[in-house]
C-alpha cells in the first residue's frame, strides 16, 4: 500500500467514514468517557438529574452492597466451574470426533444447535425439565429418583441446585463454540508430525500430550481466555432459568447487578451501575493479563 | 514361526484395542448429542401436550399419544407472539441493511483510499473492539431516553448498526483485491463508489454473506438491549416476548403454550442454519464467539 499521495481524496475518504464515525462516536466513545464521570458523581439519580459532588462514594456503595457481593461470588463460582469444565469436555469431544469418518458431520451439525438457539427460548425448556411444582416433579428430579436420590427443586430450591442448573445450562450454551473451533484446530496439525510418531511406535496418549496439546495450545488458551471473558458476563442465562429478579432468587450476576442499578424496579441509579460496570471490567482485564502472563511461560506458538 | 505368531497376537491386541477405542468414542459422541438434542425433543413433545393432558401427567411421560396443535393456535391468540416475531423481523432487517452500508463504506475508506491520519484512525478503531458492551450500554440507555427513543425501533436499532470487528474482518478482505483493477478502472473513468458496487462488493459477497449471517444470529437472540429500552409490549422483540410470556402471559401453569411459542422462536434461525451449514460454522469460527 501507501505511494499515493493524499490529494483530494483525503475529503472524500473520510465522507465515507463519517457513518461510522458518528455511530461509533455516539454509541461508543462518548459512553466510554461518560460512564467514569458517571461513576465519580456522587448522589445522581435520573429522576431529578442532579448529583451533591464528586468522589469515590459509588465504589464504596457498590463494594459495601450485599447484592453486589452475592453477585460477585456467584460470578466467579460460575467462572471457576464452566470455564474449565467445558473447555475440557470440548477438547474430549473434539478429539472424539476428529478420530471418526462416518457420521462425523451429523455430530457436528448436531453439537453446534445450541449456538443458533435463543438463550432466553431454550433455557425456558431447562426451567420446565428441573423445576418441581406442586403436580409434578419433572423429568430430572423422575431421573434422580430412578437412581435413588431425592427430588430437589432446582429453580427454587438450595443454592447448590441452582448454580448447578446455571453451570449446566452455561456449559450447554458455550459448547457450540469450543467444540467448533478445537476441531478445526485439530484438523490443522501437521499430519507429519503423527506419521513421524506412528514410526517411532509412539503411544497414543504420548502422542496426544506431546504433539496433539502442544500444537493446538494457543486455540485452547484462545477459548479459556474468551471463557473467562464471556463467564464474567453471564447474565441472559441466569434470566432464562430464574426470571428478572435475580436478586430475590439470590442468583445475580454482575452484569445483572448493573443493569438493575440501571433500570427496572430497583433501577434509577446509573452512577452505581457505572461504578459496577468498571468493577467488572478491571475485574476482567486483570484476568486477561494474568492469563496473558501464564500463556507466556506455557504457549508453544509455531 | 513364532515370530510370525507374536506379530498376529500383537495386531489382535491392537485390533481389540482399537475396537474398545472406537466404542467409547461412540458413546461419548452419542451422549453428548442426546444432551444437546433433548431439550429441543422435550420442548416439542410438551408443545405437542395439551393443556390437561400435561398438568395430569405426574410423571412426565416421553411421548403423547394425541398430540395437539391447539397450544401454538394459543400462542398466536392468547398472547402476541405474532407481534413479537414481527418487530424482531423489522429489527433485525433494518439493522442488518443499515450496518453492511455503514461497514461498507467504512471498510472502502480504509482499504483503498489514501488520507491523512489513517494509520492512527484505523489503530484506534481497533482499540474500540476491546470495550466491553457493559461499559457503554449505561450512559446509551441515558442517550437513548433523553433523545425520547424509548419503545422506538430507532432507538433499538441506532446504537448496534456498527461494528468495528466487521469492519475489520471486511478491510481485510478488500485488501486482498488487486490494485491492478482499481487502477484500471480509474483509467477508464469509474468513480469510486461505482468501483465499489461493480467490483469489490461482487468479490466480496462470500465474506458480506458471513458477516449478514453472524449479525441477523445476534440480533435474532439481542435480549439485553432491547430490555433497558422498551417496556411497551408493542416493541418488544422475541426475547422479550419469551419473558413476558412466561412471567404474565398464559397464566403461569400453561407450560405446554410456552413451549410452543419456544418452538415457534427457535425455528427460523434452526432452519437458516441448516440452509447455511458451513458458511455459518465458518463464520462463526472466524469471527463468533457468544456469551
Amino acid at each position: 500500500m501507501g505511494g499515493k499521495k493524499s490529494g483530494h481524496g483525503g475529503a472524500k475518504a473520510w465522507l465515507y467514514l463519517l457513518p461510522a464515525l458518528l455511530f461509533l462516536g455516539a454509541f461508543m466513545v462518548y459512553p466510554l468517557f461518560d460512564v467514569f464521570v458517571y461513576s465519580f458523581e456522587e448522589g445522581y439519580h435520573s429522576a431529578s438529574q442532579t448529583y451533591f459532588g464528586i468522589g469515590a462514594y459509588n465504589y464504596s456503595y457498590v463494594l459495601h452492597d450485599t447484592y453486589f457481593l452475592q453477585a460477585v461470588k456467584n460470578t466467579l463460582i460460575l467462572v471457576v466451574i464452566t470455564v474449565p469444565l467445558s473447555t475440557g469436555i470440548a477438547l474430549l469431544i473434539s478429539v472424539g470426533l476428529s478420530s471418526i469418518t462416518p457420521l462425523r458431520n451429523l455430530f457436528q451439525t448436531i453439537y453446534f444447535l445450541p449456538y443458533v438457539t435463543n438463550t432466553l427460548a431454550v433455557g425456558l425448556v431447562f426451567m420446565v425439565l428441573f423445576k418441581k411444582t406442586a403436580y409434578s416433579d419433572g423429568l430430572i428430579n423422575l431421573i434422580l429418583t430412578w437412581f435413588g436420590g431425592t427430588a430437589v427443586d432446582f429453580i427454587d430450591g438450595p443454592y447448590w441446585a441452582k448454580m448447578f442448573v446455571l453451570c449446566f445450562y452455561t456449559i450447554w450454551v458455550v459448547m457450540p463454540f469450543k467444540i467448533l473451533i478445537l476441531t478445526s484446530a485439530l484438523a490443522s496439525v501437521n499430519q507429519q508430525y503423527y506419521n513421524a510418531a506412528r514410526v517411532d511406535g509412539t503411544s497414543r496418549f504420548r502422542t496426544f500430550t506431546r504433539i496433539t496439546l502442544p500444537m493446538i495450545s494457543p486455540m485452547i488458551f484462545y477459548l479459556i481466555i474468551t471463557g473467562f471473558i464471556g463467564a464474567f458476563k453471564a447474565y441472559s442465562d441466569v434470566v432464562a432459568l430464574f426470571g428478572t429478579n435475580l436478586n430475590a432468587a439470590g442468583m445475580n450476576t454482575i452484569v445483572g447487578y448493573v443493569y438493575d442499578m440501571l433500570y427496572g424496579d430497583s433501577g434509577g441509579y446509573p452512577s452505581y451501575a457505572s461504578a459496577a460496570a468498571i468493577i467488572l471490567f478491571f475485574i476482567v482485564l486483570t484476568i486477561t493479563c494474568v492469563n496473558l502472563i501464564f500463556s507466556k511461560k506455557n504457549i508453544h506458538y509455531t | 514361526m513364532e515370530n510370525r505368531i507374536d506379530y498376529e497376537k500383537i495386531e489382535k491386541r491392537t485390533e481389540t484395542r482399537k475396537k474398545i477405542g472406537n466404542v467409547a468414542t461412540y458413546a461419548l459422541l452419542l451422549f453428548w448429542a442426546v444432551i444437546v438434542l433433548f431439550p429441543f425433543y422435550w420442548m416439542i413433545l410438551t408443545s405437542l401436550k395439551s393443556y390437561g393432558a400435561y398438568n395430569s401427567e405426574y410423571i412426565p411421560k416421553f411421548y403423547t399419544l394425541s398430540p395437539t396443535l391447539q397450544n401454538y393456535v394459543d400462542a398466536f391468540t392468547t398472547v402476541s407472539l405474532g407481534q413479537y416475531l414481527v418487530n424482531t423481523v423489522i429489527f433485525t432487517v433494518v439493522t442488518t441493511a443499515l450496518m453492511l452500508v455503514v461497514i461498507t463504506l467504512a471498510a472502502f475508506a480504509f482499504a483503498r483510499l489514501e488520507f491523512r491520519g489513517k494509520n492512527l484512525l484505523f489503530v484506534l478503531f481497533l482499540s474500540l473492539m476491546m470495550i466491553p458492551n457493559e461499559l457503554v450500554i449505561i450512559t446509551n440507555f441515558v442517550t437513548i431516553t433523553d433523545l425520547n427513543m424509548r419503545n422506538t425501533f430507532q432507538g433499538l436499532i441506532l446504537p448496534s448498526v456498527t461494528s468495528v470487528f466487521y469492519i475489520y474482518l471486511l478491510k481485510e478482505n478488500f485488501e486482498q483485491i488487486p490494485d491492478s483493477l482499481y487502477y484500471a478502472a480509474k483509467v477508464d473513468g469509474t468513480s469510486d463508489l461505482k468501483y465499489l458496487m461493480k467490483v469489490m462488493i461482487p468479490i466480496s459477497k462470500p465474506t458480506l454473506i458471513t458477516i449478514t449471517i453472524l449479525k441477523v444470529i445476534e440480533c435474532w437472540n439481542s435480549y439485553v438491549w432491547p430490555r433497558l429500552i422498551t417496556d411497551d409490549e408493542r416493541y418488544f422483540l422475541v426475547s422479550n416476548g419469551i419473558q413476558e410470556i412466561r412471567e404474565n402471559g398464559f397464566g403461569r401453569e400453561n407450560i405446554p403454550a410456552m413451549m410452543a411459542a419456544v418452538v415457534v422462536i427457535s425455528v427460523p434461525l434452526i432452519l437458516l442454519f441448516l440452509i447455511f451449514r458451513r458458511k455459518v460454522m465458518a463464520g462463526v469460527a472466524r469471527g463468533g464467539t457468544k456469551g
